[in-house]
């Protein structure tokens, strides 16, 4: 695959390239589904393919083939050369790239099981025990499971001398309990919606997460919904479970700290960000007691945003980007990084795949747990008047990341610290600063977990990627509740 | 590009390594590029060559998919062990049809086909030519040549522009064992372009399968007046106004219903529509089609089986006439609870491809239009107290049977007092009911092929609608 690479490159230079590099890239995934007592969907698929992406006259250009001869991938080069001068006549500045010391490595996740090593029928075992599970609780109408794997081999080579070779696992899992009655659909998912919790490991995962032991709890919940009160409306002191705090993490903080959102080069589809270079070392983002990092090591965790090396060559870095309450750091590439004063790239530009060209995209960017011992029950016993809210149903916030609104599954209404009553269709709206601001509590480590995001898109053509968040649960005062419902 | 004849020789080299009961082999892919352009620069600019072979091979009633892009003997080997060791250890599905042969794909002769919402039916059903050798021959010097125009006009009106200009040539197959072949082309030129102010945006996007038909100068100098338009926005209150959507905004929250009308999604009740197909749901002045041959549509005439997509109205006058139905969720749907509570019930041919929990899905959609159309002018002119919206953002679903959405507006929302646009405002959040809405349509422009972000494409009209639910303001 090496020479693959270098017959790119030295097309890209010969061609006039100023800067190259070359990603060859080799995917394998295995999805599987259930529902209602039947698989679903299965299967496999693979990728295989290489792209060059080059400056010249200080302009970007990027192509992309299938093809791995020799002609073609010369002829990849050289038309990446071609796109970048054509790119050349629309540009008010040249690109400038930090520098980025060369580096030969090798990087594989640490995982125990190979995922792919086990065998179909004991995961769709697996899949139809959770089901059959959640489907014997009366009124349940509607089980679905799945079951994720990946495997990402990448060979990266640069013509500054680079050369990474990287092997990515992950692995996801989850279920959704529905059930239907009257004029409503209610849903219970685990370990949290949208295809369950996902990190790079191996099978290791799938055996952590007690998938069959809590399906019967989750269908019951769904059940219950159907009778519970709906969710009051008003200003309320609310407990966000670590999912949902993970989720709104990435929505509030992930994206609006994306350097290129913030230099306006998402404008037409993801957005820009509230986050103006100004606001750097200036901005009071949250309270004092919130500490944020973007951590791609490995020390970090096994999240979807750990890796080696990100797709540029630049080394897995941790950047703080809330300390204390003050807005310190953004997500940089080696191309923005100079418009923050910064002589290196932050590491965190990835590529969905062989075919597509890599941006800014959030490694794992966490809230860190709480300094003092602090478990849910504490919390919750803490707080005199509240709503307990867990696992997300919808989310919605607008271009510039600053006014959003989250519904989640399930809520609990506290009361002189005890769960009274469980709460239907519970949701909550804000400010992003002004909800960072609010928070008064955070869980220790003990309740904190990383969790993934597995379908963060960005991009024209758009990118599917996945990141991490590793939330505990947290408390945030006088919140507005309920506003999904006003007037309906 | 792969073409129909090559793909048959990959076919039978698949075919003859295959010992499944049936297979079927999809082909996708084609060549694609995207100058995309932000801050008065082309900063990001790609192309790319890609084909997909999926293969679905069948024992006993037990079937799964595995798919590759490499064509060399060892790549098909592979994908095609891959399939079948998937397969062999399902379990028997009992719901699972015997492929299709070409008869049966073809379905009826008149394929459901009627001139009723405002087109002449072609009279075998087929789709007209959707591949454009100009749109085909677009090169990076072409887009960079439109953007430079784009970026002109920008610059003329002191604003800073971002957006892309794409363009694709694609193909989409099907061969299977009991000797189906089907094989569709397509070219397609976008353009999305959002103009910046120092307080305000604009925004306007277009695609069509000949590039001819698309016109960036023009958008250009429509999302600049918008972004002129909307500076210096004022606050006004959340609450209950009228609205006059564009097409693209119009387009994007009613998106959100369709994958509602399925047969499968009624038998999983999961569906807005489960005990309401029969009933009038929106107003008498909604009628909806699915319609693959409508002249401003894109997308290819069989679906994930190779069946023919058949053209059908989904609402007429209201009242919700019946879903979409692949080949198995027809049979199981006759055999339910359901079947007699969900109109005519037979394949047609809006299936995904197997195996797939979802069943099938209208992509095709076609708003009919209305008995008196009115002009986006003649909209806003018609208005005592409203707000004028150019693209809605970040919709999600926030209750699943009342059909509720949330989301914001975006890049040009404007106040209209007495008939006349009076001034760009802050954007609002919206939670409002879909059931709701359709059912509040004032008056509807003609309808027109509109693209957004968060919908497929859709022939869709302007909608100005009474007392649509916006519940909180921005700062911005």
């Amino acid at each position: 695959m090496k020479q693959i690479a270098i017959w790119a490159l030295n097309v890209a230079t010969m061609r006039g390239a100023s800067y190259a590099d070359a990603r060859i890239v080799s995917q394998r995934s295995r999805a599987l589904t259930t529902k209602n007592g039947k698989v679903g969907s299965a299967s496999d698929a693979e990728s295989v393919g290489m792209s060059v992406r080059v400056l010249a006259d200080e302009a970007w250009g990027f192509a992309a083939s299938e093809d791995l001869s020799r002609s073609s991938v010369e002829a990849t080069a050289a038309r990446a050369v071609e796109i970048a001068r054509a790119s050349a006549q629309v540009k008010r500045e040249d690109v400038r790239l930090a520098p980025e010391k060369p580096v030969t490595a090798e990087w594989t996740t640490p995982h125990r099981i190979d995922p792919f090593s086990i065998s179909v029928e004991q995961n769709i075992a697996l899949l139809l025990s959770i089901d059959s599970e959640m489907r014997s609780v009366a009124g349940i109408t509607l089980a679905e499971t799945n079951l994720n794997f990946n495997r990402e081999e990448q060979w990266f080579l640069s013509s500054e001398g680079s050369d990474i070779h990287q092997t990515k696992y992950s692995a996801g899992a989850g279920y959704t309990a529905y059930a239907f009655a009257g004029n409503e659909i209610q849903k219970r998912s685990y370990p949290t919606s949208y295809g369950g919790q996902w990190q790079n490991k191996g099978y290791e995962l799938i055996e952590e997460l007690k998938l069959v032991e809590n399906a019967r709890r989750i269908a019951e919940e769904a059940v219950a919904l159907h009778h519970a009160d709906q969710c009051p409306e008003g200003k309320f002191d609310i407990i966000l479970d670590s999912s949902q705090l993970g989720l709104q993490i990435h929505e509030s903080i992930g994206h609006p700290i994306e350097l290129d959102r913030v230099l306006g080069m998402e404008a037409n589809f993801a957005g820009t960000s509230f986050l103006t270079l100004d606001k750097l070392r200036t901005l009071r983002y949250g309270s004092d007691m919130v500490n944020v990092v973007a951590d791609a090591r490995q020390e970090h965790g096994p999240g979807l945003g750990t890796f080696g090396f990100d797709d540029e060559g630049v080394p897995a870095q941790c950047t703080p980007i809330i300390t204390n309450g003050l807005f310190t750091g953004y997500l940089s590439s080696r191309e923005t990084a100079h418009t923050i004063g910064e002589n290196r790239s932050g590491g965190t530009l990835r590529a969905e795949g062989w075919n597509r060209l890599p941006m800014i995209r959030m490694t794992n960017v966490s809230l860190l747990p709480g300094e003092r011992p602090l478990t849910l029950e504490q919390l919750i016993a803490d707080t005199d008047h509240g709503i307990l809210m867990q696992t997300n149903r919808s989310w919605s916030i607008d271009d510039r990341r600053y006014s959003f609104q989250f519904g989640c599954e399930i809520g609990w209404e506290i009361k002189h610290g005890k769960r009274v009553r469980m709460v239907k269709n519970p949701s909550y709206s804000g400010i992003t600063t002004e909800f960072w601001n609010s928070l008064d509590a955070i869980c220790s480590r003990d309740e904190w977990t990383l969790w993934g995001t597995p379908n963060c898109g960005k991009g024209q053509p758009q990118q599917v990627m996945g990141t991490g968040h590793g939330a505990a649960p947290s408390r945030f005062r006088g919140i507005k509740v309920g506003s999904a419902y006003k007037g309906n | 590009m792969l073409t129909k004849n090559q793909a048959g020789d990959i076919f039978d080299r698949i075919k003859r390594l295959s010992v499944a009961d049936e297979m079927e082999v999809l082909f996708s892919g084609g060549k694609f590029a995207l100058t995309r352009f932000a801050n008065n620069t082309i900063h990001q600019n790609v192309e790319e060559e890609n084909h997909t072979v999926s293969v679905r091979t069948v024992f006993d009633g037990r079937t799964a998919r595995a798919s590759t892009n490499r064509f060399d003997d060892d790549g098909l080997r592979r994908v095609v062990e891959s399939s079948e060791s998937l397969a062999k250890v399902q379990h028997p599905d009992s719901d699972l049809l015997p492929m299709p042969d070409s008869r049966e794909a073809a379905g009826s002769a008149d394929g459901g086909v009627r001139a009723s919402h405002g087109r002449l039916a072609l009279q075998d059903g087929s789709v007209p030519s959707r591949h454009f050798a100009s749109t085909a021959a677009i090169t990076p010097q072409l887009r960079a040549e439109g953007v430079g125009q784009i970026v002109n006009v920008a610059q003329k009106h002191k604003l800073t522009t971002a957006g892309i200009y794409s363009s694709s040539e694609s193909v989409e197959g099907i061969f299977n064992s009991r000797g189906l072949s089907n094989w569709h082309t397509q070219t397609l030129a976008e353009v999305s372009i959002t103009m910046l102010g120092a307080d305000s945006s604009g925004w306007q996007k277009a695609n069509s399968p000949d590039v001819a038909n698309l016109d960036p100068l023009r958008m250009a100098e429509t999302a600049a007046q918008k972004a002129l338009d909307a500076a210096h926005p004022a606050e006004i209150p959340a609450g209950k106004y009228t609205v006059i959507l564009e097409p693209s905004a119009a387009l994007d929250i009613v998106g959100f219903m369709f994958w509602d009308y399925s047969g499968m999604a009624i038998l999983d009740q999961r569906s807005f529509l489960t005990g309401r197909i029969g009933s009038k749901l929106f107003g008498e002045n909604i009628t909806i089609w699915d319609d693959v041959a409508h002249p401003l549509q894109t997308g290819s005439p069989f679906d994930g089986e190779g069946m023919r997509r058949m053209s059908l109205p989904l609402v007429e006058n209201g009242v919700v006439k019946r879903v979409v139905y692949a080949r198995a969720t027809a049979e199981r749907m006759k055999r339910s609870e359901f079947k007699d509570k969900t109109g005519p019930i037979e394949p047609t041919g809006h299936g995904f491809a197997l195996p797939n929990e979802m069943g099938e899905m209208p992509l095709n959609i076609v708003f009919a239009a209305p008995q008196n159309p009115q002009t986006l002018a003649q909209m806003i002119a018609s208005t005592e107290r409203g707000v004028l919206v150019t693209r809605l953002w970040y919709i999600r679903e926030v209750d699943p049977y009342e059909k509720m959405v949330t989301g914001m507006t975006r890049d040009g929302t404007f106040l209209v007092e007495d008939g006349k646009v009076r001034q760009g405002i802050r954007n609002f959040r919206f939670n409002e009911s879909l059931i709701h809405m359709l059912s509040n349509v004032e008056a509807m422009s003609e309808p027109l092929r509109a693209c957004g972000e968060e919908s497929f494409d859709m022939v869709v009209p302007a909608m100005k609608i009474r007392d649509f639910n916006f519940t909180e303001v921005t700062k911005f």
